[in-house]
């Protein structure tokens, strides 16, 4: 490996600068891009005042404030904001630890481009093609997960737990057990939205912290466990990469008591194929579409949960659910005890045909193959990650790690002052994405968490390293070329206070206008 | 203008540390000690951490005290100190300490570093409270007080921070300073007391308290806290409210004055006790339903015993562990990595009535799980 690495010269990198406003500022009054034709005089005279067919609740007293700007404008501005994006396909993008960042095939953008020429409000007979994708995309989950029903509505991971939250609380209800079971079990570890969502749902949240060897604390959950215990929501392996094999004796516990288990399977790529929800016990489980089945994630495109749950749970999934009677797909509205909607139409159609297309196109033993190279080029990275002065890894030693690892500077920041967020900003300078830190809080100091999954070759692997290797270095021999990085980035550094502290936040333009510019709409 | 950086070295910190005194207070053990040929390690300590700022030379004024209360060090980092104040050579006492801190407060002093250990803790906290930012460069044979950072490198990458960035881009937190009863720990008894907050510059894994933490914004996860213990609180009940900076938010949005260091109590949204002692705790719970609240104090994970003896095991077995509400940041639960929480309540019947687990409130419908030893 080490002359291997020698040989790697990293590249140099400088990002376009457009200092570019945001596209409020650059908004002219009465500019338009599209000038919308008048009504006609007879349309206008039958429909009359059309302001008499909204609720006057819902009508508005000022015109909405938005950017007034020709077409060439918008365009102009977008280019300039995509040209200053250190975008998936322009660098290795190992960096997005717990996103599994894989490529995807551009054919299957293409396939799911023909969802354009359907509408949901389509009568079912005309919409056969896409049911019967969504059916047996359902089959394939099925099959991997070993759940009896999915449900594609989600529109991303945490809309799966929130969903997962109020079917437990349905389950509950329909107990006429919701008041007693009050509290949902969670682990530190466990992706942050295990603990969000069942507050959003209306649960009380208790959360494990995980023991020496980096596994949730059994005993903890037996302590948790009682008769208020709606139910569990674990990931597992965790963002540390480190795999619960005692899984079902977690899942025993709190069935002992009745509770649910959902098993976040955010993580799946190292297991996928290989070890499923079912055969855990679990009741209910996730996938995420947009990581794991390659549809893709991150700032490309919409997402989907894709949820499954055991046949105890499916009467309470939303609907409608596509199903088929031998002859037709249709659309299953008649579910008394489902939850209803929890989002319009089937959910994000365009990201179930891509990932139908993928799971076709890799076949079962292909997506074995697929989790069993994220695993290993997850430990080769690890193996020359841990060659780097500064780097550890907490926990589990002399472990297997599957598909990710959560790394630590703490050493490098002891001895040079440099610490996660530094190296994380020297990243861009060499044209690699910064790296995901951790989820909040940070269990492991100063940490980092590459995952490499199947996409990325050997060699791909060894330049994000040298990378890291590079900053290192100047960690120790020239550390304020790191303290005062990026230097080579459309953006200089961002003035984390305004991140961090709540008081200084403002959601949307209205309420920076407001907060900020006295300028109270 | 240039920023003043404070330095006061504690030269007999730690001395007692490598022949087993445990602890150098006090002017017959440090005969003793130097009699076994103890070694302080304050002066290397100092220096190391003054070379992580050494590139700031030119920016920063170090204001230091004679010989080796700092000048030393200083010059040997490759400074060149603005000496103030008058001691007499190897004939220190923590009286200097505190004089030191005392003038260099009156001088406009940004920062003060000082090396020891929670005894030097405890002078520089008598001589300035919370008028001064601090940072403590460990070197003393106890290090109870989250006022000190992780090592003495992290001492000065925690300085380089401060003095380099806009300072108010660095939070300021407040850190306990605690310190055991060295003539007690000799005879194998432990027995801590928290002396009260200095303030000191806040930032990730740099200092004692907060070796993993990275919550976004301690301030807003305390009120999460507050918000939740005051939606718990019942009528009817009094509540004995401990101390620790977790609490001080829960009274501050009850609008009732809040003893720092003492123990207060609440009956039905109103103080009806401020700084009280076992016996007036006892007296006030005569013939009422009672809840204890308290918090973690220390970087230790103590909730009884430290800082909070006036709850005494004689109060707790009344109370019931039932009517325990523990509440703590998320930070601080993380900066005790596995350890469990500890009690110490004098009692060995009432410790092991406290063991087990325990759900402390970290936020509204929030809760972690966390084991309680003693």
């Amino acid at each position: 490996m080490s002359t291997r690495q020698k040989e790697i010269k990293v590249r140099r990198y400088h990002a376009p600068v457009w200092s570019e406003p945001i596209i409020m500022e650059l908004s002219q009054k009465g500019q338009r891009g599209i000038m919308v034709p008048q009504t006609e005089k007879e349309i206008k005279r039958q429909i009359g005042q059309t302001s008499k067919y909204i609720p006057s609740n819902m009508q508005r007293n000022e015109l909405p404030q938005l950017p007034e700007l020709a077409q060439p404008q918008v365009i102009r501005h977008y280019e300039h904001l995509a040209q200053q994006t250190l975008g998936m396909e322009m660098n290795i993008d190992i960096s997005q630890g717990t996103c599994t960042m894989k490529y995807s095939p551009k054919v299957n953008e293409f396939l799911a481009s023909k969802i354009q020429e359907i509408h949901p409000y389509q009568d079912e007979d005309t919409i056969q093609g896409i049911l019967e994708i969504i059916y047996r995309l359902d089959l394939c989950l099925r099959e991997i997960s070993g759940m009896d029903q999915f449900t594609f509505q989600p529109g991303g991971g945490a809309h799966a737990t929130y969903t997962n939250s109020c079917i437990m609380r349905a389950y509950h209800d329909m107990n006429g057990e919701l008041a007693q079971r009050n509290e949902v079990i969670t682990t530190m570890f466990s992706h942050p939205c295990d603990t969000a969502s069942p507050r959003t749902a209306g649960f009380k949240v208790i959360t494990l912290m995980p023991d020496e060897n980096g596994y949730p604390d059994l005993e903890a959950l037996k302590a948790a466990c009682s008769k208020h215990t709606a139910g569990l929501m674990i990931t597992n392996p965790e963002d540390t990469g480190i795999y619960n094999p005692k899984i079902e004796e977690y899942v025993e516990e709190v069935h002992k008591v009745g509770g649910l288990c959902f098993y976040d399977q955010a993580n799946l790529n190292g297991v996928m194929g290989i070890a499923r929800a079912r055969e855990a016990g679990f009741d209910a489980c996730h996938f995420n579409l947009h990581k794991t089945f390659s549809s893709p994630h991150g700032c490309m495109g919409p997402a989907c949960g894709a949820y499954g749950t055991t046949k105890v749970l499916e009467p309470f999934l939303p609907k409608p659910i596509v199903t088929f009677d031998g002859k037709k797909y249709y659309l299953d509205y008649d579910r008394p005890y489902s939850i209803g909607k929890i989002r319009e139409f089937f959910g994000n159609v365009e990201v179930l045909i891509k990932s139908f297309a993928w799971i076709l196109s890799m076949g079962p033993d292909g997506l074995v193959e697929a989790a069993k190279v994220s695993v290993i080029n997850n430990n080769y990275l690890s193996k020359l990650l841990l060659a780097i002065p500064g780097v550890v890894k907490h926990y589990a030693e002399g472990k297997v790690r599957l598909d990710q690892v959560r790394f630590s500077w703490e050493k490098l920041k002891e001895d040079t002052g440099i610490g996660t967020e530094e190296v994380q900003n020297r990243m861009v300078d060499y044209g690699i994405q910064s790296y995901h830190t951790s989820h909040h809080p940070w269990i492991v100091p100063e940490p980092f968490t590459p995952e490499p999954c199947e996409t990325y070759s050997k060699e791909d692997c060894e330049y994000w390293v040298a990378v890291l290797k590079q900053i290192s270095h100047e960690a120790y021999t020239n550390p304020e070329i790191v303290r005062n990085a990026p230097h080579n980035s459309s953006i200089h550094k961002l003035n984390k206070e305004n991140l961090d502290n709540p008081k200084k936040w403002a959601m949307t333009r209205r309420a920076y206008q407001r907060k900020w510019k006295n300028k109270i709409r | 203008m240039k920023k003043k950086l404070g330095l006061i070295v504690n030269p007999i910190a730690g001395i007692g540390g490598r022949v087993g005194l445990k602890g150098s207070d006090g002017k017959d053990i440090l005969k003793k000690a130097i009699a076994l040929k103890g070694k302080s390690e304050s002066s290397s300590r100092t220096i190391q951490a003054l070379e992580r700022i050494l590139k700031l030379r030119e920016e920063i004024e170090l204001i230091t005290y004679p010989h080796q209360m700092g000048e030393e060090e200083a010059r040997i980092a490759g400074f060149c100190p603005r000496v103030i104040g008058q001691i007499k050579r190897n004939e220190t006492t923590a009286g200097d300490t505190q004089k030191a801190a005392q003038e260099m407060l009156n001088l406009g002093t940004d920062l003060l570093f000082f090396t020891g250990g929670d005894g030097t803790a405890r002078d520089i906290y008598l001589a300035i409270g919370s008028r001064m930012p601090v940072i403590g460069i460990p070197a003393g044979v106890k290090i109870h007080s989250a006022v000190y950072a992780t090592s003495p490198k992290n001492a000065g990458n925690l300085a380089y921070l401060y003095l380099k960035e806009n300072t108010k881009k660095i939070q300021i937190g407040e850190a306990e300073v605690m310190d055991i009863d060295e003539e007690a720990f000799r005879n194998n008894r432990l027995s801590a007391k928290l002396y009260g907050y200095l303030k000191v510059p806040y930032e990730k894994n740099l200092l004692q308290g907060g070796k993993t933490g990275s919550s976004p914004s301690e301030d807003s996860e305390t009120e999460a806290v507050a918000s939740e213990v005051i939606n718990l609180m019942q009528k009817d009940y009094l509540y004995i409210i401990g101390s620790g900076t977790t609490i001080q938010p829960i009274m501050k949005k009850l609008g009732l004055a809040n003893t720092l260091l003492g123990v207060d109590a609440i009956y039905n949204f109103k103080l009806i006790g401020s700084d009280l002692n076992e016996n007036q705790i006892l007296t006030l719970m005569k013939g009422k339903k009672t809840k204890i609240i308290v918090t973690i104090v220390g970087g230790q994970g103590y909730i009884f015993g430290r800082g909070n003896q006036q709850i005494s095991s004689k109060v707790i077995k009344k109370v019931g562990k039932e009517n325990i509400l523990v509440v703590g940041t998320t930070n601080k639960i993380i900066s005790l990595g596995n350890k469990s929480l500890l009690v110490d309540t004098g009692e060995e019947k009432v410790n092991q009535m406290l063991s087990g687990y325990i759900k402390v409130i970290t936020g509204i419908n929030e809760r972690m799980l966390i084991k309680i030893d003693y």
